[in-house]
């Protein structure tokens, strides 16, 4: 079975969402995502500063096997990347709620938050 | 489809068991990965691996013209095959693109087994019953397949499993699986072995650049020999590998696969791999365009290259530039587990096609520089 924090919130596209302050979030992608990817051998990271609307590709995860879209689950600039992951890919792998983030988006209305999924409609959605 | 509709090989419920991720391939339900494709990998580097290959097709030919006839289908030469021997070779069509690229082992002074890619198997066999109809007809005397004498062609997929079992530590599972004093068969040859009350088929080759056996067994033996396989490997770091570690490898090495690097769209010759082809042979199904191929050269080349940075992985499909014009494609690509570098091989016209040029692969409108180089891509 694989982890779904209760603390989180979720794109229908497995990207996880976490709340900093009033007006950022880190992103990344869940467990259910990296398992179902395999083992993570690029990311191609958001630019800084880039803006995107909700739903717009940003970043993209490779695996060995597959090139996978990583989308902004909100409109939102992006303030914040992991360089770590261009040295240890495996991150997101290992630790995908931890090391293994992908970026932070500084957000332009924190209400569109509330149209993002919770941990149970989630689990819901993987089965 | 739905997973309903795909086959499931005789270890399906095994690799269930182990946690594998199943996906489909060829129409049939098949693991990808168990734990990690890298680890996987490792392991037949390093250790020793196995796979389920059972779904891979199993073709007998039998008969006082089997020799003759398959000579005729097939481009590599079948004469230098004593019994127990084995070869790689290449079933084409007229155009002398690649039906099937498969191995032939001659099990009986008069009976062939061919073993096929599995995408490929109905078609491989489809093609061979009406060629072997044709043979006999004399409505066609130009073919020069009427003086074949007669042969029984068989496909018996459904009757067989099979494992590759592959890595350094070869040798010590086979003793401890089949006994001591027991020999390995030399490489390419195939020899039948007695296993727990049944027979088995021992082939010493493989996909992954490694030592390694391929196995053959009734399908009604494979969890059996499977779990077997599993416990008397424990201690020497066995782990069962999928498709994922199985496509790395045989990357590494630069071996083909079809319906990647081989199409019927493409001859062996532009695949570089006229090694398999005896155009000494009088007559080969495809035989005129190659050795057409052979005379003017090919217009394009497959070749292996490696990428200069660290980056994104090539992947198939993926346009490959030289000097800003465009000069091939992509057939197979990946991140070799082995040198942690992006790797792949690419149709690319003969005139660009020179070991040690710059080329740029082309990956989401941005060009990576790469060089061809010499196969195969991995060495110890």
């Amino acid at each position: 079975m694989t982890n779904v924090p209760d603390d989180l919130l979720y794109t229908e596209t497995h990207e996880w969402i976490k709340r900093e302050d009033s007006d950022k979030v880190r992103v990344g992608i869940t467990d259910h995502a990296q398992s179902e990817l395999t083992d993570v051998v690029y990311v191609e990271l958001p630019k800084m500063d880039r803006q995107a609307n909700a739903k717009e590709p940003i970043a993209v995860v490779e695996s060995v096997k597959a090139a996978s879209d990583i989308y902004a689950p909100v409109k939102g600039t992006v303030v914040e990347v992991n360089k770590a992951l261009e040295a240890d890919p495996g991150l997101i792998n290992r630790e995908p709620y931890g090391q293994g983030w992908i970026f932070v988006l500084k957000i332009d209305n924190a209400d569109e938050l509330k149209q993002l999924k919770d941990a149970e409609a989630y689990r819901k959605q993987i089965g | 489809m739905t997973h309903g509709e795909y086959s499931k090989t005789p270890l399906y419920s095994e690799h269930v068991r182990l946690g594998a991720k199943m996906v489909p391939f060829a129409g049939w339900l098949m693991p990808v990965q168990y734990t990690s494709i890298i680890e996987e990998h490792q392991a037949v580097r390093n250790d020793v691996g196995i796979f389920d290959i059972s779904h891979m097709g199993q073709l007998i030919v039998e008969g006082a013209g089997a020799r003759e006839w398959l000579n005729v289908m097939l481009t590599n030469n079948i004469n230098k095959l004593g019994v127990g021997m084995g070869q790689y070779t290449f079933l084409l069509n007229e155009r002398g693109g690649v039906i099937d690229d498969l191995i032939v082992y001659r099990i009986g002074e008069q009976k062939f087994l061919l073993v096929v890619n599995a995408a490929r198997r109905d078609k491989d066999f489809a093609w061979l019953q009406n060629h072997h109809k044709e043979g006999r007809s004399l409505d066609r005397p130009s073919s020069g397949l009427e003086t074949a004498a007669p042969c029984e062609l068989m496909n018996r997929s459904k009757d067989f499993g099979g494992v590759a079992i592959q890595g350094p530590r070869i040798a010590d599972l086979f003793h401890a699986l089949f006994g001591k004093d027991i020999t390995l068969p030399p490489r390419n040859c195939i020899a039948n072995f007695p296993f727990d009350g049944t027979t088995v088929s021992v082939a010493r080759t493989g996909y992954t650049g490694e030592d390694g056996i391929e196995v053959f067994f009734c399908a009604t033996d494979g969890v059996k020999f499977w779990n077997a396989v599993l416990e008397k490997g424990k201690p020497l770091g066995i782990k069962p590998c999928g498709l994922g570690a199985r496509d790395t490898l045989r990357l590494e090495m630069c071996y083909p696969l079809n319906g990647s690097d081989l199409s019927p769209e493409r001859n062996p010759i532009e695949a570089g791999l006229g090694f398999f082809v005896d155009l000494n042979k009088s007559t080969f199904i495809g035989r005129d365009v190659l050795l057409k191929t052979t005379e003017i050269g090919p217009r394009e080349k497959l070749v292996s290259f490696r990428m200069k940075e660290k980056g994104p992985p090539p992947r198939p499909h993926y346009a490959v530039f030289q000097n800003s014009e465009r000069v091939g494609e992509v057939t197979s690509g990946t991140i070799s587990p082995s040198l942690n570098w992006g790797i792949g091989l690419a149709y690319v016209s003969s005139a660009h096609a020179k070991i040690g040029a710059d080329i740029d692969i082309e990956i989401r409108g941005q060009k990576f520089p790469a060089t061809i180089e010499k196969k195969p891509l991995y060495k110890k």
